[in-house]
């Protein structure tokens, strides 16, 4: 498996650490009702199909990035800086 | 027998090998399979299953017959197709699933007992009394069945791994693996160009067929040379493409040459994982056979790979040969045969309108309907209109049509797709992405087809790349059409073998079908057909073909088993290459390390690292008089210890200070310039994730420490939280714990210790506790922390790495002049433990700030990570497990982590379970044993009695429960 | 007054010669981590360029000559190699000390790249990976820094802790190109 990391282009997967959904981008706020905060902690999707996660570029250049992939295919449809994604508004 | 003037063997380079204990001789360039047909050797081996005789039947890695073992002792290797195996000097070579002889093999009796040995025997046969399967049935199954054996010691041969990128992958050097190769190659494309065979040519090597006027040995000679001139061609033999994988990856078993693998230095093989942007699948295809009533004799081979011995390696497999097929491979055989002046005693073409104007006995529209013979073939049964002939053959050369090698096509789950016309099935167009498939492997079987399909894949794969290609030629070839008519099997009496190597015959697959296994993947598992090594290569075509006909449904309804990764066996030592010793961990070395092995320190690892257990001294013969020495050192001396592993990072920037209040549970943008604070981390589900102490070095830069486990996890959870939650904080981190190497200098001489070294002295005006500053040893600029982790007067002092080997020794050897020294892991842990701080046996991973007693560190003032998890209900309910310490206060004095506890009168299962213990040891300071541990709503329960069970190690100890912190409880001595 | 002795990563390890390929240590004097704060990037380069003579290198390159080097260490990161910073870049950056963190490794000699191709999964063709780009890899399961400085050498760092092993993964793969040619 390949990954296209926005910093250093495409990279062995081994380079990289899978770290879950990208709803992690979601943080609610201080004063959230316990049912945001259990939606953000614990509730996740299992798609058969397209699917947004994080991976942490480790052994590269230390970019959290914003995987797009398809768990059918296996297709890596794209993949954004956590950053970028966090300035525009989290994980949607 | 070896034919005069045929061949591509070197004849000037005999070389002798044995096999089964026989010397024979064969030439440079033989396999294995060809030198033993030239010698007469038809017999190789054994059936999996019924034992059967059985002799070469291909020339190619599809082979399910000749299975050998190669070598002695522990790098012997077992299951080697005598196909694929190079003949050379000394080769020692036996045969298997044979006891005690080949020729004389006592579960050869299975073969009488066939009738009951049929599919499903063993589900039907061994199913009761239950209790006999795992005593009784299956030791004699697993000794009856398999087939050659590991040695079972550790195996010397190496392999290694490696990667290697290209623009295009070619899989196959035949005539279209070599045209898409030069086709891209020419236009500028990075190629890399595999081949399983030592040499590269594919049917070229094996046919009498000339390439632009020239024979297509020579031909693939010379457009190899071509390519591997060019610099951006790699071409690779002796290499299986084994898998296709995400994104362009592919697994590839490279083996080496004996006499180079014998090498110093050099491995047997490597495994490459290869990257292609796109990749051209030109595998060729395979020769399958047909069932008829005891196909499976000796002498029994497939027409092409009769064809490869005579013409690719000099050799006549049999002195008479009958040649049977559906297809025109059949006639191609005969005349290479005749051409090679070996006699031909029959072409039996199932097609009653085939027309043959060769020189020979010609049956159109008839059909072998049987073989005798005892150890291998003596004669052939031919039945047509007319009637059965046996005809006398001691080799018959069989063609059912060929399958195109699509398996790596299949290899992301698609499906082949059957073609009527050509009674195969083909690759499924855009099945693993970036890959085409030509040439026979795409069903275009002629010679001509095949160069012009490869030219066309390798060009357009060059284009869609952005190269620019021109103009090239398709060489001249023959160009004949490919006509089959349906033959799967020959009706008859006796056994028709399909999978030659599982031993599964026409009558299983229709017992399957008549069980009501139906389904081709049921039918598959109740007869195992196409689970042997060979996954079916051979066999599985003709096998759908028969349960089609048993279902009463067509071959596209029927469907097919798919192909999965390797597409030839891989050894599991080259999967794993690599991966041992170093390569299995990196070994991470502090500077301390070579003074500590010099003085005899064990090392145990924690993580990567590897840290001193104790420092042995003369007299001491177990570790407990080391360690409880080196504790009584620090509590009334001075000890030194190397805690350089603590991950140490750099935070700075004007929002550091914001930065550390959103990941640590208190305030540090309060700390003081030249302070340090303690500091816990969280996890966002409430949880403690690790602890530390941030330092602040100036107004923007703190340094902050995490324990040696965790320096990973906390930097990449540190990385998480700026640049994905708050990327708004302009804050920079970097790792320095390698930079550093830093010395836990701890003891009522700390002080004392510490100023006989540095330029200037420290005192606790300056320097008191939980500060921190720049210091000077030799004019070398150094940090000195005043933090304790053994709850005495001590110092943490960190100089640049470079430094850190001398200060060590200079450390130690001033301590132990000091009636003090060094002191490992073991020491550090006692320490810690009578202080009752946590390390991550405590918090690990499942306790909250809450239980270990430090509910009020979260601050109140802001927010962070963790902490509207931590104050859910269910976090700090009063009956949590809570931190506690525990000493022996019965008969039993001890105390053992991973113990559960249980109260005092109740029974110790499960259902009473009242907490664990995380650490203990005995404390010389204390002089008992001591554990902390979480215990049920603990903190209330101060004075208590608990009974601790090891059921594992045996072990029921009653014990009190008492504070954590058990050494100096005011902190008196770590503040003074 | 203590006189510490200093000692190299690779001290007693390296040079080490198979055949054509040579492994040798490089001792720069500092090692600078560099990361430009918020919207600094340029001052950042313009500083370093008057102060050292070579702008910020771009993401996967390498300015500056053989004595004074910046090196793309990472996202945001630079990695100044040779000369001590000068102060006045704190204006604009984060600068960490690294000097001692790093094991500098230089693998040269025919061959180098296939050394290397035995330990990195990174895409080392020549025209991909040209002389002056570098990248952040895995090199024998260990985070690395590699970097192209010649047509058949190449710089290899990974932390200082990790020589060791990496010299012992090295050799190995020295010896079978070597072997294996």
């Amino acid at each position: 498996m390949r990954l296209t990391c926005p910093v250093c282009g495409e990279r062995d997967r081994r380079e990289f650490t899978y770290s879950g959904a990208a709803v992690a981008l979601e943080r609610p706020g201080a004063e959230a009702m316990p049912e945001a905060w259990d939606d953000y902690l614990h509730n996740r999707d299992n798609p058969a199909g397209v699917t947004r996660d994080l991976w942490y570029h480790e052994q590269g250049c230390a970019a959290w990035i914003v995987v797009t992939r398809n768990t059918i295919t296996h297709e890596v449809l794209g993949a954004t800086l956590a950053s970028e994604a966090a300035r525009a508004g989290g994980g949607r | 027998m070896r034919i005069e003037g045929k061949g591509l063997i070197e004849r000037g380079t005999p070389v002798s090998f044995t096999f089964d204990g026989a010397r024979y001789q064969g030439y440079e360039g033989d396999t294995l399979a060809s030198a033993l047909l030239a010698n007469g050797v038809r017999m190789v081996g054994r059936s999996f299953k019924y034992h059967r005789p059985r002799g070469v039947m291909t020339a190619g890695s599809e082979e399910p017959n000749a299975l050998v073992t190669i070598g002695l002792g522990a790098a012997q290797e077992p299951n080697l197709r005598a196909t694929t195996v190079e003949v050379r000097e000394g080769l020692w070579a036996r045969s298997q699933n044979r006891w005690p002889t080949l020729g004389y093999d006592l579960l050869a009796l299975n073969d009488l007992a066939a009738p009951f040995l049929g599919a499903g025997f063993y589900y039907k046969t061994f199913m009761w009394p239950r209790r006999f399967w795992e005593r009784v049935y299956e030791p004699i199954i697993r000794r009856a069945a398999g087939l050659g054996a590991l040695s079972g010691a550790p195996d010397e041969d190496r392999y290694e791994r490696a990667f290697a990128h290209c623009d295009l992958l070619v899989i196959g050097a035949g005539p279209t693996g070599l045209m898409a190769a030069l086709g891209a190659a020419k236009a500028g494309a990075d190629v890399i160009l595999a081949d399983e065979d030592t040499t590269p040519g594919g049917r070229l090597l094996a046919e009498t067929i000339e390439v632009d006027g020239v024979a297509g040995a020579i031909w693939a000679k010379e457009m190899v040379a071509e390519l591997a001139a060019m610099p951006n061609v790699r071409v690779m033999t002796r290499t299986a493409i084994t898998g296709a994988y995400d994104q362009g990856t592919y697994a590839a078993l490279e083996t080496r040459p004996y006499a180079m693998a014998r090498r110093p230095g050099a491995t047997v093989g490597t495994f490459w994982r290869l990257v292609a942007r796109r990749t051209v699948l030109a595998a060729g295809a395979l020769e399958r056979p047909i069932a008829f009533a005891n196909n499976d004799r000796p002498g029994v081979m497939m027409a092409g790979a009769v064809r490869a011995y005579v013409n690719r390696w000099g050799v006549a497999p049999g002195g008479s040969v009958v040649v049977f097929g559906n297809n025109d491979s059949a006639h191609r055989t005969a005349a290479d045969l005749l051409e090679a002046g070996v006699h031909v005693a029959a072409l039996v073409d199932s097609r009653h309108y085939a027309t043959c104007d060769l020189d020979l006995p010609f049956y159109p529209g008839a059909e072998v309907c049987g073989t005798q013979g005892r150890r291998a073939l003596e004669s052939v049964t031919i039945r047509s209109a007319r009637g059965e002939v046996r005809i006398r053959a001691d080799c018959l050369a069989v063609s059912g049509g060929w399958n195109p090698s699509m398996h790596l096509a299949c290899h992301m789950t698609a499906r082949p797709v059957w073609n009527a016309d050509l009674l195969a099935f083909l690759p499924p167009d855009g099945a693993v992405p970036g890959m085409v498939a030509a040439g026979a492997a795409a069903g275009e079987f002629s010679t001509r087809a095949c160069l012009a399909a490869g030219l066309r894949a390798g060009q357009e794969v060059a284009r869609d790349l952005g190269f620019k290609t021109g103009d090239l030629a398709v060489p001249m070839a023959e160009d004949a059409p490919y006509d089959i008519f349906p033959l799967w099997q020959v009706p008859g009496r006796g056994r028709a073998w399909l999978d030659f190597q599982n031993d599964v015959t026409v009558k299983d697959v229709e017992q399957a079908a008549l069980e009501n296994f139906r389904s081709v993947e049921h039918m598959k598992r109740y007869t195992t057909q196409g689970m042997a090594p060979d996954q079916g290569k051979n066999s599985n075509v003709a096998a759908l073909a028969v349960l089609a006909d048993a279902t009463g449904r067509g071959i596209p309804e029927t469907g097919t088993t798919t192909f999965r990764p390797p597409y030839v066996p891989v050894p599991i030592a080259a999967m794993g290459a690599g991966a041992s010793g170093k390569g299995f961990a990196p070994e991470r070395h502090t500077t301390s390390h070579a003074e500590t092995e010099q003085r005899g320190a064990p090392m145990i690892e924690a993580g990567l690292w590897y840290r001193p257990s104790y420092f042995s001294r003369p007299g001491e013969t177990h570790w407990r008089q080391s360690c409880d020495r080196e504790v009584n050192m620090v509590r009334h001396a001075v000890g030194v210890c190397d805690v350089s592993t603590l991950g140490k990072i750099d935070i700075q920037g004007p929002d550091a200070g914001a930065f550390l209040d959103f990941v640590y549970t208190s305030m540090m943008s309060t700390l003081a310039v030249g302070r340090v604070r303690y500091g816990l981390m969280l996890r966002e589900d409430g949880h403690v994730m690790d602890d530390g102490t941030s330092a602040r070095l100036a107004e923007n830069h703190y340094l902050i420490t995490t324990t040696t486990a965790a320096a990973g996890q906390v930097m990449r959870h540190l990385e998480f939280v700026h640049q994905a939650l708050r990327p708004d904080l302009d804050v920079r981190l970097a790792s320095v714990t390698e930079t550093w190497a830093q010395f836990a200098v701890a003891g009522p001489k700390s002080r004392a210790l510490l100023n006989g070294l540095l330029d200037a002295p420290v005192d606790d005006a300056r320097f008191p506790y939980m500060a921190c500053g720049t210091v000077h040893i030799g004019g070398i600029s150094a940090r000195l922390f005043r933090i304790s982790f053994s709850g005495e007067h001590a110092y943490e002092i960190a100089v640049p790495a470079r430094y850190g080997a001398a200060l060590f020794t200079e450390l130690v050897s001033r301590a132990e002049a000091m009636e003090g020294g060094a002191y490992g892991m073991e020491a550090l842990n006692v320490l810690r433990i009578e202080k009752g701080f946590i390390t991550h046996a405590e918090i690990h991973g499942r306790t909250t700030a809450f239980d270990i007693g430090m509910q009020r560190m979260i601050s109140a003032k802001k927010d962070c990570i963790g902490k509207a998890a931590a104050a859910r209900p269910g976090l700090v309910d009063e009956a949590r497990e809570q931190l506690v310490a525990l000493k022996p206060v019965g008969a039993v004095k001890e105390i053992l982590a991973g113990a559960h506890l249980f109260n005092a009168g109740d029974p110790a299962t499960r259902d009473h379970d009242q907490g664990y213990v995380t650490s203990a040891c005995y404390s010389p300071t204390l002089g008992h044993v001591i554990g902390l541990g979480f215990l049920k709503a603990g903190r209330a329960r101060m004075g208590e009695r608990v009974r601790m069970v090891d059921h594992l190690r045996g072990s029921d100890t009653l014990c009190e429960v008492i504070e954590p912190v058990q050494f100096d409880p005011d902190g008196g001595r770590l503040r003074g | 007054m203590v006189d510490l002795k200093s000692q190299t990563p690779c001290a007693g390890r390296v040079p080490l010669r198979v055949g054509p390929l040579s492994l040798t240590e490089d001792t720069p004097e500092h090692m600078t981590a560099i990361a430009p704060y918020i919207g600094q990037d340029q001052a950042l380069s313009d500083a370093l360029k008057s102060a050292h003579g070579m702008a910020a290198p771009g993401t996967g390159r390498m300015t500056g000559k053989s004595g004074a080097r910046a090196l793309w260490f990472g996202q945001r990161m630079i990695l100044l190699i040779g000369p001590e910073p000068e102060a006045g870049l704190a204006e604009f950056a984060a600068l960490s000390d690294q000097s001692d963190g790093w094991a500098v490794l230089r693998l040269e000699g025919a061959g180098a790249r296939d050394v290397l191709a035995r330990l990195t999964p990174l895409d080392l063709r020549p025209a991909q990976f040209r002389r002056g780009h570098t990248a952040r890899s895995d090199c024998a399961h260990m985070a690395a820094s590699i970097t192209r400085l010649g047509d058949e050498a190449y710089q290899i760092m990974v932390f200082r802790s990790m020589a060791a092993t990496l010299v012992h993964e090295v050799k190995i793969a020295m010896g079978r190109v070597v072997a294996q040619k």
